[in-house]
């Protein structure tokens, strides 16, 4: 990940003020990695991961908190990207999808989607593992129904959920 | 979203004086605090709400829940609310709270959301969400499109004929049922309101919701000692099993001595303009046998003033059946 590659400096301003006076100067931690940045403070967390930082496995779906594809951890918990402000972060520590395993060495959860097929189009993937992967630090019952509630807060277009569920019962019975 | 000027508040102190630039604290306000952002970020987007200065105040110390000598839980400004969920304290004894904090949005929201934050969120009404329609509460004066227009999902008690929308919230009605106070700070000091006294009904101002001025911060939500030997039940219906807000839900409080309620709260949402204790239930149910005869005959109470609109009648016997069934989960030996 080279975020400050893809991250083109704001042109010098001409004027000395106005080409940068909506900019913020914000240093993040996405994936372990801290990233200084400038940013207009209306950036979601969300479009700074995929615009800025050029992060795009985390997705959009409707940038209202009602679906659940924009799912991140901030300090180890599960929030919706889309509806917090970039600039409210610094300091925290953000893990996205890139951070949570790799090719090789994928996360308990990513292994399982695969296993279970748990996905159709792999649009909401991101969100949903992100989701799983928290859940399995919460409290959460043992019973699929229990899953399915701690798991409502990921809308699947595709309707993958039985086989989502059975993912991630896999994992937890693995603890 | 319009451009606005974005802070870090260093100090309680130091939001107030931000808060206290606005000219409101209410619909239209200049200066808005962000706690978890799950309302505002949503409405800022939509453009109903437009701040020119976004105030930071996660960095206040306000995200403790402390038990107070006198037995009372002093509850954080900017607890989220899955961690107020799982408070031991909370769970043990004020499991309705616990209840209703679970029955909302998602586990993802709840970790967002603050305790501030959910008491002050905004109405779902689709028409205040789209600019694009007349709306009394974010236009005064515009008029109100549901009224004529969709109104399944809206309230039927503490309406207007101005406005007819609910407040979504179901941690309000677990703490309206447990009589909550909520502790505020301003430019004139510190006050203290109870929550049934911190939300208007629309009447012809539906823009103005409740008592907070500008400069106004939450700091906590206070709960009275753990009510003793009740059972606490919140029941929430929807159209959906999850990730959706309520029809109709309620909270209840009870005891039972002798086969009769010697205590009893019962508060509702979904059908409401603000959390709406129903003192007509509460007194239908006093000293009166635990049987499903006494929970109809609050239920008729609690319902008696239903105002119905085009689409959303359905609510009147939905609301009572939540409450017969709710009393019914409560007082099951
Ligand atoms: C898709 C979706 C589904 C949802 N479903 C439900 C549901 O089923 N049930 C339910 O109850 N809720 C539901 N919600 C609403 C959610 O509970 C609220 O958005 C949340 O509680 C708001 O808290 P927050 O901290 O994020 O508020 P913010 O958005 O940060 O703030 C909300 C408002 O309160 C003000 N404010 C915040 N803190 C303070 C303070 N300390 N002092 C003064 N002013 C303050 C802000 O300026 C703002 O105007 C849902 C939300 C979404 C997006
Ligand atoms: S019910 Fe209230 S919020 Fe909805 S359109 Fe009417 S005035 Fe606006
Ligand atoms: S994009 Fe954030 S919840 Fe849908
Ligand atoms: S796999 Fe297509 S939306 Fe879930």
């Amino acid at each position: 990940m080279r975020p400050t590659e893809v991250f083109a400096p704001a042109e010098p301003p001409a004027d000395g003020q106005s080409a940068r006076k909506n900019q913020l100067a914000v240093t993040l931690r996405v994936n372990g990695e801290s990233v200084a940045l400038q940013i207009d403070p209306r950036t979601t967390l969300l479009d700074c991961l995929r615009e800025t930082m050029r992060l795009t496995g985390t997705k959009k779906g409707c940038d209202h908190g009602q679906c659940g594809a924009c799912t991140v951890h901030v300090n180890g918990r599960r929030v919706n990207s889309c509806l917090t402000f970039a600039v409210m972060h610094q300091g925290d520590d953000i893990t996205t999808i890139e951070g949570l395993g790799r090719p090789g060495s994928l996360h308990p959860v990513q292994a399982a989607f695969l296993e279970h097929d748990a996905y159709q189009c792999g649009y909401c993937t991101p969100g949903q593992i992100m989701s799983a992967a928290a859940l399995l630090e919460e409290p959460c019952g043992a019973t699929d129904a229990d899953v399915k509630e701690a798991m409502s807060g990921n809308i699947c277009r595709c309707g993958a959920y039985p086989n989502i569920v059975s993912a991630i019962q896999d994992v937890r019975s693995e603890r | 979203m319009e451009m606005f000027a974005f802070s870090e508040a260093a100090g309680v102190e130091d939001a107030i004086r931000a808060g206290a630039e606005s000219g409101t604290a209410q619909q239209g306000a200049r200066v808005r605090f962000v706690a978890g952002g799950t309302t505002l970020l949503d409405l800022m987007k939509l453009d109903v709400e437009r701040p020119l200065a976004v105030v930071d105040i996660n960095g206040l110390p306000l995200d403790t829940v402390t038990k107070l000598t006198d037995g009372r839980l002093k509850i954080g400004a900017l607890v989220r609310n899955s961690d107020l969920a799982y408070h031991p304290d909370v769970r043990s004894n004020y499991a309705v709270l616990s209840q209703a904090l679970l029955s909302g949005a998602s586990a993802q929201l709840r970790n967002m959301a603050t305790t501030g934050g959910n008491l002050l969120q905004r109405t779902r009404c689709m028409y205040f969400r789209n600019r694009a329609l007349p709306c009394n509460k974010r236009e005064p004066g515009s008029g109100c499109s549901a009224i004529e227009g969709e109104n399944r999902s809206l309230a039927i008690l503490g309406t207007s004929a101005h406005c007819i929308a609910t407040n979504p919230s179901d941690m309000n009605v677990a703490l309206t049922a447990l009589g909550a106070v909520i502790q505020i700070e301003g430019t004139a000091g510190k006050r203290e309101v109870p929550i049934e006294a911190f939300f208007f009904e629309p009447g012809d101002t539906p823009e103005r919701e409740n008592v907070l001025d500008p400069g106004d911060l939450v700091t906590s939500v206070t709960l009275p000692p753990p009510p003793q030997n009740c059972s606490q039940v919140y029941l929430k219906l929807r159209d959906r099993a999850s990730y959706e807000f309520a029809l109709a839900s309620a909270a209840i409080v009870a005891s039972v001595d002798n086969g009769t309620f010697s205590y009893i709260r019962v508060a509702l949402g979904g059908v409401a303009s603000k959390p709406w204790r129903s003192l007509e239930a509460e007194e239908q149910l006093y000293d009166q046998p635990v049987d499903e005869a006494s929970f109809r005959r609050a239920a008729d109470a609690a319902l008696a003033g239903a105002r119905p609109q085009s689409r959303n009648g359905f609510k009147i016997e939905l609301a009572k059946r939540c409450i017969v069934h709710a009393l019914g989960v409560a007082t099951a030996s």
